[in-house]
């Protein structure tokens, strides 16, 4: 199947000058059939690629909203191999790029080989681990070369310039610039030390910057594109939406509609 | 980081990138404080004042006689707070402080290390928050008022199976968003680098006191050293001062629950397998998918899917070896205990004399000498056991 890479989205949206807006979601969040209808819906309404997320029983770097996603997928039946159907069915729809952000233990335990050869076949372009910094990254990285998958990692406020250099010549695809010091969750202002760390970041790197960890609003897309990011990255506001309207599907595609339309605006100069 | 933190290929350190500043920040502090004279003059004397070290080596001169050998009792269970726990929570407390940090935060499960970090906060005027399941606050709502006197916050965990695991998980969520006043005071040997190292550190005075006990008493090393393993810091703190004698058997024993042959069980070392769980490469107990499972046993400081990778890795070289004891067998052993000797062991001691008895019953183990970690008193454990006796109180 066909794919785009990240850096022919970020040359393509550079050209249109706008940036880059991804859409986090958890496979299976509330359910297959819906989460399937989500993604379609986010790829058909601006969203220019997705991070997918595979549940996990204990994840550390979120917050509430994504722990809730990963119990109502559980609840649904969602396991690995149906997060890879999942990844399958959605890959036939779309040839955007499309980013897991999941726990090494779900890897480790399938075998990083077999992982990452799988994701290979389904057309997947990078992974990012939450609990795999570089230090423990060796082996993911040695096969996710050997896949072509790119590897991304996160650098945040309290990543010294000095590790910012040796995560960025590591990292593929894009740098995830983690906006705030906590875990993933939608949050009411970005931090304004949030285009410090850009600008930090820049300096390392030539490669794409995209900013997630508390972006909700349109208001703040526009904060972190305006202070030199490529891209950000909406996880725990569409999944409030996902998780207010569970009652009523028609409500809960129109409001994901009209969420993720006024987000990708905000990227637009 | 300094060092990786591995023992063979488990431990390591498997954080999110937002934690690795402090990991390696804790890392440098404990590295320099463990040899600095200031930090260990002032560690001896809250282990000898405040914590009520050293604890004895008693000789069960009952419990011996009945089965035909010589079982020795480390009388962690004599310390404040009622359990070893307080050796790790005054080390750790007192480097928060060296390190400039005001908060301490804590896991708890049964709610020992829970109390042991409240108190040394209250102690050195650190500010106290214990995340613990909410399932727990309701198990041991006597340990959640016991915390509260001391001025901690206990933090009900409302999330997962809304036990310890879970307290573990919203513990290092706080800790992301609180760096820079926060120490997270990890209360068993697993977790990241530096902690398996660091919590092994702060229990060597059970190894090391034990040690010279036995040899001050009989003259030479015991044949086996048995203690209970949950995340398993009682029995690294007493092996590391008998790891380096080959001829010293090192047992370890795990929750086997309603039978580890059940899904019943918090036997991590007997049927768990590789994956990684909080920090760390060990040995945990999960599906077929690598999603980490609910544990179970009677006694809540045992109930724990993981273990410390050190003791992972000592298994993997034949050092060590674990054994299951279900939540009856650790019942019946805790009434034995009581009846021969006056001792009322923690529930999770009692599995530690359980295996004792079995071991000592076998033909081949006639006479041997054997040192039981006692690593806390039942006290707490009263409602429990108790409810199982079908007694009311």
């Amino acid at each position: 199947m066909k794919k785009q890479t990240y850096a022919e989205l970020f040359e393509k949206t550079k050209q249109d000058n706008e940036g880059v807006f991804i859409p986090f979601l958890v496979a299976g969040d509330p359910n297959y059939e819906t989460s399937l209808e989500i993604g379609k819906l986010l790829v058909d309404n601006g969203a220019d690629a997705l991070e997918i997320g595979f549940p996990f029983s204990d994840p550390v770097a979120d917050g509430p909203s994504v722990q809730n996603a990963d119990l109502r997928a559980f609840d649904s039946g969602m396991n690995v191999e149906k997060c890879f159907k999942y990844l399958e069915d959605l890959r036939a729809y779309t040839d955007k790029p499309f980013g897991l952000l999941l726990y090494y233990n779900l890897v480790y335990h399938y075998g990083i080989d077999e992982f990452y050869k799988r994701l290979s076949e389904i057309g997947v372009n990078a992974v990012l681990i939450a609990d795999l910094p570089p230090e423990e990254a060796e082996d993911a990285m040695n096969t996710s070369k050997k896949y072509d998958i790119e590897e991304i990692f996160i650098v945040s406020q309290a990543t010294n310039n000095d590790r910012l250099k040796h995560v960025t010549e590591l990292v593929g695809g894009f740098v995830y610039v983690a906006s705030v010091m906590g875990t993933t969750g939608a949050r009411s202002s970005v931090e304004t030390n949030t285009t410090e760390l850009i600008k930090r970041v820049r300096k390392e790197t030539d490669l794409p910057l995209c900013v997630g960890f508390g972006i909700s609003r349109p208001k703040h897309v526009k904060e972190v594109l305006d202070s030199g990011a490529d891209g950000a990255i909406v996880g725990s506001a569409l999944i409030n939406i996902i998780a207010d309207n569970l009652d009523n599907k028609d409500v809960m595609y129109q409001e994901i509609i009209d969420y993720i339309k006024n987000m990708k605006e905000a990227t637009r100069y | 980081m300094i060092n990786d933190g591995k023992y063979g290929k488990y431990g390591g350190i498997f954080v999110p990138e937002l934690l690795i500043p402090a990991v390696e920040e804790l890392e440098e502090a404990f590295y320099k404080y463990k040899d600095d004279d200031k930090f260990n003059e002032d560690l001896d004397f809250y282990l000898k004042e405040f914590a009520g070290r050293p604890t004895g080596l008693y000789y069960a001169e009952n419990l011996s006689q009945k089965y035909g050998c010589k079982i020795y009792l480390k009388r962690e269970d004599m310390l404040h707070t009622g359990a070893h726990k307080i050796n790790n929570a005054i080390g750790q407390g007192l480097l928060a402080k060296y390190m400039g940090k005001t908060k301490l935060i804590a896991e708890t499960g049964a709610g020992q290390h829970g109390i042991a970090t409240a108190v040394i906060g209250a102690k050195l005027g650190l500010d106290v928050k214990i995340f613990m399941g909410s399932k727990d606050v309701e198990r041991q709502k006597l340990n959640v008022f016991r915390m509260e006197l001391s001025g901690a916050e206990v933090i009900p965990v409302d999330m997962g199976s809304r036990t310890l695991k879970d307290s573990i998980n919203e513990a290092f969520r706080y800790w992301i968003s609180n760096l820079d006043t926060t120490h997270y005071l990890i209360g068993t040997t697993m977790g990241p680098h530096p902690y398996p190292e660091m919590v092994k550190h702060f229990h060597k005075p059970i190894g090391k006191e034990a040690r010279e006990q036995i040899l001050e008493k009989e003259g030479k090393l015991p044949d086996t050293v048995i203690a209970c393993v949950g995340g398993g810091s009682n029995a690294m703190g007493i092996f590391s001062g008998f790891v380096d004698n080959e001829d010293v058997e090192l047992i370890g024993v795990e929750a086997g629950g309603l039978g580890v042959d059940t899904n019943e069980h918090g036997a991590t070392l007997t049927k768990g397998t590789d994956g990684i769980l909080h920090g760390a490469l060990s040995k945990v107990i999960q599906n077929y998918d690598g999603q980490i499972e609910e544990t179970s046993s009677v006694s809540a400081g045992l109930d724990y899917p993981g273990v410390g990778p050190e003791h992972a890795y000592l298994e993997s070289i034949g050092r060590t070896k674990y054994y299951a004891i279900t939540d009856k067998e650790a019942l019946e052993a805790f009434q034995i205990l009581c009846e021969t000797e006056g001792i009322i062991p923690a529930l999770e001691s009692s599995h530690a004399v359980a295996y004792a008895i079995k071991y000592a019953k076998m033909p081949e183990n006639k006479g041997k000498t054997i040192i039981v970690n006692l690593s806390g008193r039942g006290d707490k454990d009263m409602f429990t056991v108790a409810n199982e006796l079908g007694v009311e109180v």
